[in-house]
């Protein structure tokens, strides 16, 4: 896909992702909206997955450590094809497979269950080292919250990626600077994170998280740094696309109303043409 | 004790743990071994030795440990995850649940010097919990062998067990109770003796305590059964049951708190299946106070005269 495909691709899923959302009246929208974009350049130009073969050995590895947005990637499973379209509309439905965190063993595509934060980094971690001893190719990517670096776990896992040398390892901190209820800097400011990453011996980029021209780079193999895990800070904005939304704290874990709805459709659809 | 029980020797059951998992590594180079920084105390220095690589050894830090062990599942690695019973179940219960059990990751939790092995360490050492911890969380067989033989057995079924286990397993010496030629099988107990007028089912440690008991008993004319229980979960029902129905009354020992363990497995298919008058014996829901483990298991009154007393008085309230 080009660049221009990518974005329109992102587009649909946010109108999606939107629609699920609203008519489930419930899920994480702001934070969704945030790292859509990424989870469209990783799944449309970055990772080498088969829908068709959900368990190859060889594929790459992809963890959405921000489990709560779990919609925003169902919806760009089914667009990969992993899972029916259809399916979206059963989002938090009775018995359906599409609860508000992703389950492996129901949902093909996904590789590890999150939702209690602090937890994917760790797991890709170990896919990672996995890789390496198994002397194979394929790369692992694990996309967390800014809120979620908080946890504890993340930063021995961030020790343990520099020990063994994890440069097939790719971590994504979407930065959009709002936790649940309040700033970032409001709670316990981690920011800056890159020089902290750094400190730790990692290999850091800064990105705006919404430019896919800025994300694809930053995702290019000519980023790595052997022997260095990469890291990689993408500022991104909550509820990013719709304006009511975009950075507005109230909008963690928001339902639309109908009103509320029907604007930020016609908001996304402009934004489309 | 007496001059026979001295003349018997005893066996550290992490040996028998390692010499295993070295034995299976050299065939199936997808073992790896997983450590907090416990090489020695998980006796995997030799491990380490002969096959450096497959180390993964993370330092001080369990959260990480589990998760990292659930990647290596997921990239085809089969890991054995050894550590402090107490951290690796307490510091990483979360990642056991989510990463581990909810994920089915193929991880094989190894808690070495579970329940007060770690004697006079004090509580924080001790893990008597593990066995209520992880057997409230689904799709996780918890498993406490009681001797040697029943630890290489388990650990060699846990690496062809596809799913998640955790396996308990003691540093204090205990004398080798099954034949060299026993083989594991999950969820299924063992009947070391028969008898019909009680039944005693221990595991781990306790297990060769529960038969000392037995012999004390049989000294008074009293026959028990004693059921050598490694699997907590899934729990062997099929044998509580005929327990409950052909001796008449059950009497549990644990090195574990008597909140949720094996007594409370036992309890749980008793009150359903079999109704009959049964005793918990265990670590008595207290921190318990400085001593060594075999103190520690006298002063809660499982040494084989507590537990046989314990079992005497149990069959006052047979029916």
């Amino acid at each position: 896909m080009t660049p221009q495909d990518l974005r329109a691709m992102a587009n649909r899923i946010r109108r999606r992702d939107l629609q699920a959302v609203y008519e489930a009246g419930a899920g994480h929208i702001g934070g969704e909206m945030s790292v859509i974009d990424i989870l469209t350049a990783l799944y449309f130009d970055v990772l080498n997955v088969d829908p068709g073969n959900p368990l190859d050995p060889d594929r790459d590895r992809f963890v959405l450590s921000k489990g709560h947005t779990a919609c925003a990637l169902y919806v760009t499973l089914a667009e990969k094809g992993f899972i029916p379209k259809e399916e979206i509309s059963t989002f938090l439905k009775p018995h359906s497979r599409l609860n508000g965190h992703p389950n492996r063993t129901k949902v093909p595509g996904v590789e590890t269950n999150t939702g209690p934060l602090g937890h994917g980094l760790p797991v890709a971690v170990g896919m990672a080292a996995a890789a390496k001893l198994s002397n194979a190719a394929w790369q692992t990517y694990v996309v967390t919250g800014d809120g979620e670096m908080q946890e504890g776990s993340n930063w021995e896992a961030i020790m343990a990626a520099k020990q063994f040398k994890l440069d097939n390892l790719t971590l994504i901190i979407d930065h959009n600077r709002l936790q649940q209820g309040a700033k970032l800097a409001e709670t316990n400011d981690i920011a800056p994170i890159a020089p902290k990453l750094e400190a730790f011996g990692w290999a850091v980029q800064e990105i705006d998280g919404h430019d896919m021209d800025q994300i694809l780079k930053a995702l290019s193999p000519e980023t790595v740094v052997p022997g260095k895990p990469r890291g990689i800070i993408a500022h991104t904005h909550k509820g990013n696309g719709i304006s009511f939304m975009s950075d507005n704290v109230a909008w963690h874990h928001k339902v639309p109303n109908a009103e509320q709805y029907k604007q930020a459709m016609a908001e996304l659809e402009e934004a489309a043409q | 004790m007496n001059a026979v029980t001295e003349a018997v020797k005893l066996h550290d059951c992490r040996d028998a743990f390692t010499a295993t998992l070295e034995a299976m590594a050299a065939d199936d180079p997808r073992i790896v071994a997983v450590c907090n920084d416990s090489v020695g105390s998980s006796k995997l220095n030799q491990f380490r030795d002969r096959f450096p690589d497959r180390l993964v050894n993370v330092g001080i830090a369990e959260q990480n440990m589990i998760g990292v062990s659930a990647g290596l599942a997921n990239g085809g690695k089969i890991p054995f995850v050894c550590g402090a019973a107490c951290f690796l179940t307490g510091r990483g219960l979360e990642q056991i649940k989510a990463d581990i059990a909810y994920s089915d990751a193929n991880v094989k939790l190894v808690g070495i010097s579970a329940g007060m092995a770690y004697g006079e360490l004090g509580p924080t050492h001790h893990s008597t919990e593990d066995f209520a911890w992880i057997r409230a969380i689904p799709n996780i067989a918890v498993v406490a062998p009681c001797d040697n033989i029943e630890t290489a057995a388990a650990i060699a079924f846990a690496a062809e067990y596809t799913g998640p286990i955790f396996l308990r397993l003691s540093r204090v010496g205990v004398p080798q109770l099954l034949p060299d030629d026993h083989r594991f099988e999950l969820g299924k107990a063992d009947t070391l003796r028969n008898g019909s007028d009680v039944t005693i089912i221990a595991n781990g440690v306790l297990t060769h305590r529960a038969l000392d008991a037995a012999e004390l008993l049989a000294a008074r004319g009293i026959e028990a059964r004693v059921l050598n229980m490694a699997t907590v979960r899934p729990i062997d029902e099929a044998a509580i049951v005929s327990a409950a129905e052909e001796t008449g009354a059950i009497l549990t020992c644990e090195e574990h708190t008597t909140f949720g363990g094996l007594g409370s497995a036992v309890a749980e298919v008793v009150v359903d299946m079999a109704p009959v008058p049964m005793k918990r014996l265990g670590v008595p829901g207290i921190f318990p106070p400085t001593g060594s483990e075999n103190f520690l298991l006298d002063e809660f009154g499982m040494s084989p005269d507590g537990i046989a007393e314990a079992a005497a008085r149990l069959m006052q309230r047979k029916a």
